[in-house]
């Protein structure tokens, strides 16, 4: 391949082989040329300029400096709009920076754009964004492909070449599957990893920020970078975050790799199942143990994501109401027409449904049914990953049960869609770190993608683990 | 006591219930580091969490935490060492969020107890089911367009305690005496500021009636008092109302009321049907409360003596009534007084029940009378305890000193300058008062030949003559004697 990566552009940029200006003027043109994707949101060549300029004031050092980043559209910014891809933050403009974004601005970074992604990071192909559908970069010309969601914008933004890394946000698979479409690295740290302050909330026990990037190393330098505590965020971990990048360590002798028997399931296809087998096939060689291991209560785990995050995300979602900020409905009697219909014409056919169902399973007579024994299942399948890893140092799994599908193929078949999850979501309900990597093609030589999953604040190894497979595969 | 009312046709016994919610004195927000100063300019206090802004998240106020705990030791409740924040979902204009982050099956502080005291001596022990931490909401404001409402959020956020107790209230008075025991801890412990005209501490209450014996009746809630007086008004009205529904054959319906204060009655705000879902589940973006034996300890060994306690060193150290001493102890201000001015003079400790009088009737009276509160009373403790000396060492007469006293309260004056100044000093020389009392005799004749033919009321006339003639400064038992003696004479 051919793109340049984080790791040598901050070489050529430290060497002055090449200029900030230079570098992105290279991708600027590149996004411009690349409009009919459509990747962000908001794009503003000047507002990249004026950070261009900015930057060739500024003679501190910075870990950054200069390096195009895509920026997920739910992370507040002050120097662009926030819309979290709903009609209802149309136009809306924070006064304030996500943590996230705040530690890249303070590395030197340069944001090129906001991120097209499913309304509120609800669904799987980036096709709920009211801002119109994002195609994948490597579709065939005639058969637009989805890039997966729902930071679909973010993961076309690296596969394309628009930039060099990209924000994006997992709540049940949001970063790994759409990786894993498009052909590029994205990890998902564990909860708590990073600040969720600024983030526009879906699922806020499951919401977490990662990365994207065009392979392992370059993630473990950026998710460095917005990894840290936060005092704003109560869910925030205290944790040292140690320097990815400099412990890559890609000999894995003598660890031991989980394969949980769950994660077979019946109507998988074949080529995924073959990238499974290569994968451990790999590790076997590199002098891993494979340890077959079992997470019994897999099967509840899609089930029990579709319970809790709609729940949380249906009270969320509440305080978009028409009231304060973001989109007011013109046509208003009363209170209760401000409330209906800002949020009738506000909201999204996916976000409504969501919110209904989160409505529904924490109503009077529902909650202990639903919501409390989907808190007990969820605990069941923490413990599962608690025990797996007692036997194992990571665990490897396919990260989607497709290669990318045609754009529409499950526009009207919501219970399809949310089976795109079905290997992402077990490690986000337990708030386990796990990372997407591409390795090997379908027949239609599209990407396919292989999950790492690791122990809690153990990105280290997950890292480890990637990085080793990235080099074999390559 | 007989607690009962009459209906047209049964006695009928109130069962009372109270919510009240106290705003906890505290600088900042229970989530947010805004600004609780009452009486800002609208929307000046509101941070990006409090307008629930895209991506805010709620950050635990410590210090809120530890005023709840005080509270809960001070309601002689147990603390729990783990309790949850949960969301109660509902659309309200000044409600940012679209939820209210309260606590709903795991509140902070269990069950306690408080004891209100009665005059005739009696008391009763009003059981506290629980107090939680929540957050209070903004305030819609209706009355400054014809066709809009505006919204001040500069409330939203603030810390409430809302402190929930069993049915154990029976009467209107019952009620306004808890809600003031509830106060009073509050107070001096400093976690309310009590302050119910800006909203400090308000209530709802729980009513039914019943048949004496019988079970509970069906009850309605009337919703947001912010006085005693409501409180005892609405109860008043809402017991007649249901008794006279129950009278008639009907049955009561499950309502929430809200009370006007201009006609004094209760109305319906919205039915059992009509009642919210609040969908309660527990805010994911908060961890639960943790707190060890500890800090709980820490806490307990730094709270301040409360009127219960210090009724009862009143009541031991100076023997007072135990009514008496519940009145001094209702108020911490008031006890702080009366400590401060029976200890000015050593004197005054075998006085107290008289300290005790002039602080609550005398002092109070005047204040009452001038709109003024014992925090800035014109006359300090000091100054009250020398009138009192003055008293109790004869040097002026008990009905001298209320004048003394007015005129310490408009002058500043002390109690010495103003009787030396006034000559005020009462007279005890045996000598002056006989002369006087010879006059008063040689001037009315009459008075005496009747006085003495038995008509003994007559004494009353000759104790005030000579009295006026004293300018009050007689030493009345003095003035007593020797005018009986002097009558009993001419017989």
């Amino acid at each position: 391949m051919s793109k340049s990566s984080l790791k040598q552009t901050l070489k050529d940029l430290d060497t002055k082989k090449i200029s900030i200006k230079e570098l992105n003027q290279d991708y600027l043109k590149r996004i411009k040329e690349k409009d009919n994707l459509n990747v962000f949101i908001h794009f503003s060549e000047e507002n990249v300029l004026k950070q261009i300029d900015n930057l060739e004031k500024d003679n501190s050092e910075k870990k950054l400096k200069g390096i195009p980043i895509a920026i997920k559209d739910l992370f507040c910014t002050k120097s662009m709009p926030t819309t979290a891809a709903s009609k209802i933050l149309e136009n809306f403009n924070p006064t304030y920076e996500s943590f996230v974004t705040q530690k890249l601005l303070d590395e030197g970074s340069i944001f090129v754009g906001k991120t097209n992604l499913d309304e509120f990071a609800m669904g799987s192909a980036t096709n709920t964004s009211f801002f119109g559908n994002t195609i994948n970069p490597l579709s065939k010309e005639n058969v637009p492909l989805a890039p997966g969601g729902s930071s679909g914008g973010s993961a076309a933004a690296v596969a394309a070449d628009l930039c060099l890394g990209a924000t994006g946000t997992d709540t049940g698979g949001s970063i790994r599957q759409p990786a894993s479409f498009c052909g590029v690295v994205g990890i998902k740290p564990t909860y708590g990893l990073c600040s969720r302050w600024g983030i526009a909330a879906f699922a806020s026990s499951l919401d977490q920020a990662g990365i994207f990037s065009h392979n392992v190393e370059d993630a473990s330098i950026l998710l460095q970078s917005i990894a840290g505590f936060d005092q704003r965020d109560s869910t925030s971990a205290k944790v040292d975050i140690p320097n990815y990048f400099e412990n890559l360590d890609d000999d894995l002798n003598g660890k031991t790799v989980g394969i949980p028997k769950e994660y077979s399931i019946d109507g998988t296809p074949m080529e995924i199942s073959q990238i499974w087998e290569d994968a451990i096939k790999v590790l076997d060689k590199k002098g891993v143990k494979i340890k077959n291991i079992s997470l019994p209560h897999t099967k509840y785990a899609l089930p029990t994501y579709y319970i809790i995050a709609p729940a949380e995300a249906s009270s969320n979602l509440a305080r978009y109401d028409g009231v304060k900020y973001g989109f007011r409905s013109e046509e208003i009697n009363s209170l209760d027409e401000m409330y209906e219909n800002t949020r009738a014409q506000g909201f999204g056919r996916e976000v409504k449904r969501r919110i209904l169902i989160g409505t529904y399973v924490l109503s009077a007579g529902y909650y202990d049914a639903y919501y409390l024994k989907a808190q007990k299942v969820r605990k069941l399948i923490a413990d599962d990953f608690i025990k797996a890893f007692k036997e194992c140092d990571f665990i490897v799994t396919p990260t989607a049960p497709s290669a990318a599908f045609p754009l529409n193929e499950k526009q009207n078949d919501p219970i399809k869609m949310y089976l795109n999850d079905v290997f992402t979501v077990p490690a986000s309900l337990a708030g386990l770190p796990g990372i997407s990597i591409p390795f090997g093609k379908d027949k239609n030589n599209l990407p396919l993608g292989i999950q790492i999953l690791g122990k809690h604040f153990d990105e280290q190894q997950v890292f480890n683990a990637a990085v080793s497979l990235e080099r074999s595969y390559e | 006591m007989n607690n009962l009312i009459k209906g047209e046709k049964h006695d009928w016994e109130m069962v009372i219930g109270l919510e009240i919610h106290a705003q906890v004195k505290s600088n900042s927000k229970l989530f947010s580091s805004s600004s609780t100063k009452f009486g800002s300019s609208p929307n000046s206090q509101v941070s990006l969490v409090d307008a629930a802004m895209p991506g805010m998240l709620p950050v635990i106020n410590k210090y809120c935490v530890e005023q709840a705990i005080k509270t809960g030791v001070g309601l002689k409740a147990k603390i729990n060492n783990y309790s949850v924040f949960d969301r109660k979902n509902y659309f309200y204009a000044d409600l940012p969020q679209g939820y209210q982050i309260s606590q709903y099956k795991y509140p902070i502080v269990g069950e306690g107890k408080v004891t209100i005291d009665f005059k005739d001596g009696t008391s009763k022990d009003i059981r506290i089911v629980r107090l939680h931490l929540e957050q209070d909401a903004g305030k819609s404001l209706h009355d400054q367009n014809p066709s809009k409402t505006y919204v001040d959020l500069n409330r939203s956020g603030v810390a409430l305690m809302e402190i929930v107790s069993e049915p154990d209230i029976r009467t209107p008075d019952e009620a306004g005496m808890y809600i003031s025991k509830i106060r009073s801890i509050l107070m001096y412990l400093d976690t309310c500021d009590g302050n119910m005209q800006e909203g400090s501490l308000r209530a709802d209450v729980n009513i039914s009636v019943r048949k004496p014996g019988d079970e509970y009746g069906t009850r309605c809630e009337i919703k947001n008092l912010n006085s005693i007086k409501f409180i005892k008004q609405a109860i008043n009205y809402e017991a007649k109302r249901q008794i006279e529904i129950l009278e008639s054959g009907g049955s009561i319906e499950q309502n929430t009321m809200l009370f006007n204060t201009s006609t004094g009655k209760t109305s319906p705000m919205r039915n059992k049907e009509e009642a919210h879902d609040y969908r309660y589940f527990p805010d994911p973006d908060l961890l639960p409360l943790e707190i060890s034996n500890e800090e709980i300890g820490k806490i307990k060994s730094s709270i301040p003596e409360l009127p219960d306690e210090l009724k009862n060193k009143f009541i031991e150290t100076y023997k007072l009534s135990n009514y008496d001493a519940s009145v001094l102890t209702a108020e911490k201000q008031t006890s702080d007084y009366f400590n401060e001015t029976i200890n000015s003079d050593p004197e005054l400790k075998n006085h107290a029940k008289i300290v005790v009088n002039w602080i609550t009737s005398e002092l109070f009276s005047l204040l009452n009378k001038n709109n003024q509160d014992l925090n800035n009373s014109p006359v300090s403790p000091e100054n009250l305890g020398q009138l009192i000396k003055l008293i109790s060492t004869n040097e002026i007469s008990g009905k001298i000193a209320k004048d003394v006293l007015e005129d310490m309260f408009s002058s500043g004056k002390t109690a010495r300058q103003i009787v030396d100044e006034k000559g005020l000093q009462q007279v005890t020389d045996q000598g002056e008062i006989a002369k006087v009392i010879d006059e008063v005799i040689a001037e009315n004749p009459k008075m005496v030949e009747q006085y003495l033919a038995g008509k003994d009321k007559l004494l009353g006339f000759f104790v005030g003559q000579a009295m006026k003639a004293t300018k009050g400064k007689a030493n009345p038992k003095m003035l007593n004697d020797i005018l009986k003696q002097k009558l009993n004479k001419k017989n």
